[in-house]
């Protein structure tokens, strides 16, 4: 059981090496392993979404991929969205909007509306509805995360102009 | 311009937005995992536990027999017809819940935890399960336990003077018979603890999701037995509690043991399993009510027979009585109601303990009162919303047949604004065209107070052997003019900490980024008693003011000495002890120094450190919720298509704040009304245990809300804030509920139930289609 692999891949941009455990899950390596503990695991059924990260550019259930799984992809996670102290527009947007209470869903929520923007900027409101019932939040009644999320569509077409930044 | 009534972005999220929160499981490095072994049944005699081998190094497994000198979980209730059952840390010599730990596993690593607890067998003689009302209550049932041979572990009865005369003056006599299924809160994080022990100083620190360390701590060292002084409780990011995370359990009792026996760092993360298991349940009651109602539609009396089913424990420290208690107790809601009958039964049965889950008894009650309303309304020929204009509570201070006192509140004019704000004529023309097209559209009403922000005497009231109630806030200035503010309070996603930040700037005159709430932590707070039952604005918030004008009084006195001025003519204002109408100005940093650096000059004790306390009576924030639903007869499913919330909580602090207090809570409202079911097959396995199974709602479910405020002033919160926590899940049930007994009218379909899934709405539909055949003959 404890046989560990060597797996290489991409983290929020840096190249690393990693060992792994075989049944290791993706979540439990970036938690445990690279102390990336922005991840969080809410059910471990691939229910609830909590744990989503970018896998080469597509949200998926971190707690149901091994991460022997990530050899030789990009991995991105909630701590690679802000630039340095910068926001990115989502979080930015998120902030603003009330979009969060408790936070713990929020890092997954976050890198969902990431990837699914990504892939298509231009969603219309019942689209960004229909991606962010992917994952559960508790605590929001979801009205202010779609609000965020729709806000910073705009921004994020608008282009990278400089983000003003709170203090 | 105050800070108070600003939607001001809230000072917590910065860390949270960029994935630098510390949740439980972020504290749990060096430590060894444990994972419990669990009864895989719901009542039977333990016979014996078989233990694996277990190669030197792999680990260790702990058993009831092993926990030498540690007590039970007891929580006292000083009522007459309280029935105290203990509930231990580990199940020793019998189960009486499935997913009652029994054993506990310790090991390197999470996963290997679980492998060794997996591989605890536990031999269990098997007792028939006793699950339900029906079971716990039949002549000559088991006992589920022996301190309480009837099953029943508290029960509340009353009768007014005047109720059999009034109900014989009734028109008419409306029954209900309505039950409310077995519901979870549902945390988004789990439970969990890590308990490390400090060799240094014997101390133990226990860092748990929970909403209430302080009085976490004081359970576990009396149950552990260990000086409470050697504990120190952290609640640190809590990923969401709802009411889940109050109470005292046995898992966080084996981990503060674990610690000092292997004197070492143990964590425990719960799975969400485990969490539907053996955390905490709630809702699951059975009112049978008659409302005697007069033939103007004026309520005369009501009978109630109220059972909860508390499961197999008593929570600590509220107890078992906390759902039937306040059934009982809050029954007649926002309504007159002049005579009463009550009686309410706290069951218990082999399911895994009910404790407080937001609105408590409420979003039940409120269904019950709000059905009997609609029904009233329909048997006497009256608007459902002129029946409620003739019971509504229109004269303050009220009194409740059950000695409950209304303070002023605004039930009959937000119920006036929300009916108004929809425009019910209209929907009614669009519901009429709607059928002719097969479409059923409904509309319902919900009017509800909620109590909230009660001290002690509440509490004391209840028979609580502990009585909770009041906060403690300890303020200080540093010499550099930030301010701390040390709470005991517990706030888990609630924006206090941004709230109180505002009331304090307004206070002292500085930003509120200036103003660090520290909060959830033994040894860096006073004692207090957490967060939950809406009370943290209105208690820590009163105490944080007095604290802080407290202070505020000591930085113009050091002002007016500074300035040459008497003290009543200086103000604090955007950073600066002012004098108006003169051009004096000095930075409150420059006071705050000089308090702590030149005391000598004021005749004054040093620094500025000041504290507050507050216990008020409680006070009843009110709304009106209004709910539009669509149903499709084919499926049986809802949607929601309109929500309207007209809330009155007094001041808001932080309007945003208030309206995701309200957003969330109607979110968890209307889970609760069409698809959270917590379902035990007969044998008591539990078969909804994971979120595909049981169905908080998702973004495509929960509507966007229309929100409107209302302020009435009660002098019973210093702030001028009521709470506004649980509202949104107490008024939600019954708006929807109401919409879909609307929507199906045509039906005559009664809806009795919480959840209204597809399935029981579609088996309504059936059943009433095969009885009725005025119905139409193809559904």
């Amino acid at each position: 059981m404890s046989d560990k692999i060597k797996i290489t891949l991409t983290v929020n941009g840096t190249a690393m090496t990693a060992e792994v455990e075989p049944r290791r899950s993706l979540a439990d390596m970036l938690r445990d392993d690279l102390r990336l503990t922005g991840t969080h695991l809410g059910c471990e059924h691939g229910v609830c979404g909590a744990c989503t990260v970018l896998v080469d550019g597509k949200p998926v259930r971190s707690c149901l991929m091994f991460g022997v799984q990530a050899n030789g992809a990009s991995v991105r996670t909630v701590e690679g969205l802000a630039d340095g102290d910068r926001l990115h527009p989502l979080q930015q947007a998120f902030w603003e909007n009330h979009g969060l209470q408790c936070g713990f869903c929020t890092p997954g929520f976050l890198m969902l509306a990431a990837g699914a923007l990504e892939e298509n900027p231009d969603m219309t409101d019942e689209e960004i509805r229909d991606v962010l019932s992917s994952n559960l939040c508790r605590c929001t009644g979801y009205q202010n995360i779609v609000k965020a999320v729709r806000l910073a569509a705009e921004v994020m077409k608008a282009g990278p102009a400089p983000q003003a930044t709170r203090s | 311009m105050t800070w108070i009534g600003r939607s001001l972005p809230r000072l917590e999220d910065p860390s949270l937005l960029k994935g630098h929160g510390t949740y439980v499981a972020d504290h749990a490095d060096g430590a060894l995992h444990v994972a419990f072994a669990r009864s895989p049944l719901a009542a039977g005699e333990i016979l014996g536990i078989e233990l694996p081998e277990i190669a030197p190094g792999g680990g260790q497994v702990f058993t009831a027999a092993d926990l030498h000198g540690v007590g039970v979980i007891r929580p006292v209730l000083n009522r007459p017809d309280y029935r105290a059952v203990g509930q231990p840390a580990l199940a020793a010599g019998r189960v009486v819940f499935p997913g009652q730990a029994v054993a506990v596993a310790v090991a390197r690593t999470a996963a290997e935890a679980e492998d060794l607890a997996e591989q605890v067998f536990i031999d269990i003689e098997p007792q028939d399960p006793i699950l339900t009302f029906d079971a716990a209550l039949a002549e000559g049932a088991r006992a589920v336990h022996p301190e309480a041979p009837e099953n029943v572990l508290v029960e509340g009865n009353l009768k007014t003077k005047g109720f059999d005369e009034a109900v014989a003056q009734a028109a008419v006599v409306i029954e209900l018979d309505l039950r409310s299924r077995r519901q979870s809160a549902v945390p988004m994080e789990t439970r969990g603890g890590v308990a490390s022990y400090d060799r240094a100083t014997g101390r133990v620190t226990l860092v748990a999701s929970v909403q209430m360390p302080h009085m976490l701590r004081t359970g576990l060292a009396d149950v552990v037995g260990m000086a409470e002084s050697d504990l120190r409780v952290i609640a640190p990011d809590v990923g969401g509690g709802f009411g889940q995370k109050m109470s005292l359990f046995p898992e966080y009792v084996v981990l503060v043991w674990l610690a000092r026996k292997l004197r070492t760092k143990v964590a425990w993360i719960e799975d969400r399993r485990e969490n539907f298991l053996a955390s905490a349940h709630s809702r699951d009651q059975a009112f049978f009510v008659r409302g005697a109602f007069s033939a103007e539609g004026r309520l005369l009396a009501l009978d109630a027979n109220l059972k909860s089913n508390v499961g197999a424990f008593s929570c600590y420290p509220v107890t078992c009585g906390v759902e039937p208690l306040m059934a009982f107790g809050e029954l007649p809601g926002p309504y007159v109601v002049p005579e009463y009958r009550g009686r309410s039964r706290g069951v218990t049965t082999n399911t895994c303990m009910m404790a407080p889950y937001r609105g408590v008894a409420r979003p039940m009650l409120t269904f019950t009162m709000e059905r009997l309303m609609e029904k009233a309304a329909k048997a006497l020929g009256l608007d459902a919303v002129e029946i409620r204009r003739r019971n509504l509570i229109t004269s303050f201070p009220h009194r409740s047949p059950t000695g409950v006192v209304y303070d002023e509140g605004s039930y009959l004019q937000a119920m006036e604004a929300a009916v108004a704000h929809v425009d019910v004529p209209a929907f009614r023309a669009r519901q009429a065209r709607a059928r002719t097209e097969g479409r059923y559209l409904g509309l319902g009403v919900s009017v509800f107070s909620e109590r909230t922000g009660y001290g002690t005497p509440v509490y004391a009231q209840r028979g609580m052997g502990i009585v909770p109630g009041y906060e403690s806030v300890d303020l200080a200035m540093d010499p550099s003019g930030n301010v701390e503010v040390r709470i005991g309070s517990s706030p888990h996603g609630q924006g206090l900490k941004t709230a109180l930040a505002q009331l304090v700037a307004d206070e002292i005159g500085v930003v509120p980024d200036r103003v660090r709430v520290i909060a959830g932590d033994t040894d860096a707070t006073p004692y207090g008693w957490g967060t939950f039952a809406s009370r943290s604005m209105v208690i820590a918030g009163g105490a944080t003011k007095f604290a802080a004008e407290a202070a505020a009084d000591k930085l113009k006195a050091i002002a007016a000495k500074m300035m040459e001025v008497e003290v009543g003519a200086v103000v604090l204002d955007e950073g600066y002890a002012r004098v108006p109408g003169t051009n004096k100005a000095t930075p409150i940093p420059d006071l705050a120094r000089a308090a702590h650096h030149q005391s000598q000059r004021f005749g004054l004790e040093a620094g500025i450190r000041t504290s507050g306390f507050y216990d008020p009576g409680g006070t009843f924030s009110n709304a009106c919720h209004i709910c539009e639903v669509e149903v499709d007869i084919e499926t049986g499913g809802v949607k929601i298509l309109r929500f309207v919330v007209v809330e009155d909580a007094g001041v808001l602090i932080n309007p945003m704040i208030v309206d995701g207090q309200i957003a969330g809570g109607v979110a968890q409202g209307i889970g609760n009304a069409l698809y959270e079911e917590l379902i035990y097959d007969e044998d008591g396995n539990l078969l909804t245990t994971s979120l595909a199974d049981y169905l908080p709602p998702t973004a495509l479910e929960v509507p966007d809300l229309e929100i409107l405020h209302m302020e009435t002033i009660s002098p019973e919160s210093v702030t001028k804030a009521k709470g506004v926590g649980e509202g949104g899940t107490i008024g939600a049930p019954a708006a929807v509920l109401n919409a879909v007994a609307d929507a199906l009218a045509p039906f005559g379909v009664e809806i009795d139930e919480m959840p209204a899934t597809p399935q029981k709405i579609r088996l309504a539909i059936r059943n009433m289609a095969i009885r009725n055949t005025r119905a139409p003959a193809d559904v």
